[in-house]
């Protein structure tokens, strides 16, 4: 699993991921974080709801959608974290109903 | 092996005329053009549609209603030869009404056209908007939304599956495509047609045209004049999402993998597939108009497409009298008139002549003065 390889200090925010807040540094993308995880998946698959992890880090593969502050299916790896972001990890097909 | 029959045109109409040929042992060569061509046939939207169409023109509705009552069995047919899914679901279409004139002149559309066919019960409703929430009650419907027609006959399939479908099955009947092949000229060949292409030539007795906007230029060349022109129709696609919408709808269907496709614009352009940010916001502002939730959806793609337009809109088959043997069609409908073209006008252009019931669409009906 990966590890930071420094304190962030002062950097540090606090990010919750499904709900359980965690440490994070100012700056870095919400997909890195997650891979610092035990857990380091981000989303299952809409059909065959396989667990996927961040895998390209550039916005290219599209494998680490996150819902971030309610918004679903955002890319991880180009959202830089913030104090008090909510991020969830997304289970299958995204649902417009009520 | 010397064809019996060359089509030229791979898209929707001319592979499913190719394909019904080969079932009907023809010896059929598909000439398919350029990738950089004008692709209507990898555009399309995908219903499988009745409902509102034919205003004007009864012919064109029973046309439309003589397909859809085919699709079934050709889908079927087609399936099983080539193995492949379609994803055609025929459990009714649904066109949303925003407001109260807006239902009220559906209606009457709607009513107007059931005039026009002048036998048979109806074969769609209006539903109110309550009714309406109980067929989709995964979908919340945005506050305008003040019902909607629902077409019994209506339905969807994959457009892309249906045109690899009409490709692959013409193989598997031994039938031959040449992909890359522009036809440059016409030329007779004693009764024999010579289409002459880029470093090569093809005889065949018989020829379809069924090139889209190409049509036009190849038409001319053995007396078949034919009007057609290019409408832009722009689409965007959404993520996959949790079904939410169990019955298509004019301008808004789930698809089978969960990709919701919103359509289409009518854009006078030209020759012009670009995309536009209008088409994108206004297409979106209707969707959220009638289901305010698909706001959240994230939008995929947007792409254009151009409808092969006629002067009427309706569809255009003949044979040449000048160069009997030669044969066009073209239409801007060609998923929901697959089956008819696979079946009805392959077994017409199989026997040599189009029968009367197909003289509406010739395009002499275009030859009329203008009125002052």
């Amino acid at each position: 699993m990966f590890r930071k390889l420094h304190d962030p200090g002062a950097a540090a925010v606090t990010v919750h991921i499904d709900g359980r807040p965690v440490r994070a540094e100012a700056g870095e993308s919400v997909a890195a974080l997650l891979l610092r995880q035990p857990e380091g998946w981000s989303r299952t698959t809409p059909i065959s709801a396989s667990p996927r992890a961040p895998y390209c880090m550039m916005g290219v593969c599209f494998e680490c959608l996150v819902e971030i502050n309610g918004q679903g299916s955002v890319q991880a790896c180009l959202t830089p974290v913030q104090d008090g972001m909510s991020v969830v990890r997304q289970q299958g097909c995204r649902s417009v109903s009520a | 092996m010397r064809p019996d029959i060359v089509v030229i045109g791979g898209g929707m109409v001319g592979a499913a005329i190719a394909y019904g040929l080969a079932r009907r042992r023809q010896q059929v060569l598909l000439l398919d053009g350029e990738d950089g061509d004008f692709r209507a046939a990898r555009a399309n939207f995908g219903l499988v549609w009745l409902q509102g169409k034919g205003l004007g023109m009864p012919a064109y509705q029973g046309l439309t209603r003589r397909s859809i009552a085919l699709w079934r069995g050709f889908a079927d047919e087609l399936q099983s030869e080539t193995g492949g899914d379609l994803c055609y679901e025929q459990k009714g279409g649904l066109a949303f009404c925003l407001g109260e004139d807006a239902f009220e002149k559906r209606r009457l559309d709607l009513m107007r056209l059931h005039n026009q066919r002048g036998e048979g019960e109806a074969d769609w409703e209006m539903i109110d908007r309550a009714a309406l929430e109980r067929l989709l009650p995964k979908a919340r419907l945005g506050a305008d939304v003040s019902g909607a027609s629902l077409g019994r006959h209506d339905g969807h399939a994959n457009p892309l599956k249906l045109l690899a479908g009409l490709h692959g099955g013409l193989l598997r009947l031994g039938g031959s495509i040449r992909h890359r092949a522009r036809v440059e000229r016409i030329e007779m060949a004693g009764s024999d047609f010579r289409l002459v292409l880029d470093g090569a030539a093809l005889t065949a007795p018989r020829i379809v045209i069924a090139a889209g906007l190409g049509s036009a230029r190849l038409g001319r060349q053995v007396g078949l004049d034919v009007p057609v022109h290019p409408e832009r129709g722009q689409i965007l696609v959404t993520e996959r999402l949790a079904p939410f919408l169990p019955l298509p709808a004019s301008g808004l269907r789930q698809t089978a993998e969960g990709t919701v496709m919103i359509g289409a614009t009518k854009d006078e352009v030209g020759l012009d597939v670009s995309t536009t940010t209008e088409a994108a916001a206004s297409l979106s502002a209707k969707t959220v108009r009638t289901i305010p939730a698909l706001a959240t959806a994230r939008l995929v793609r947007q792409w254009a497409g151009l409808r092969v337009m006629t002067p009427d809109s309706y569809p255009v088959y003949a044979q040449s009298e000048s160069h009997p043997g030669a044969f066009v069609a073209l239409c801007h409908s060609g998923v929901t008139l697959a089956a008819f073209h696979a079946e009805v006008l392959a077994e017409a252009v199989a026997d040599g002549t189009l029968p009367e019931s197909f003289s509406p669409f010739h395009q002499r009906r275009f030859d009329v003065p203008k009125a002052a």
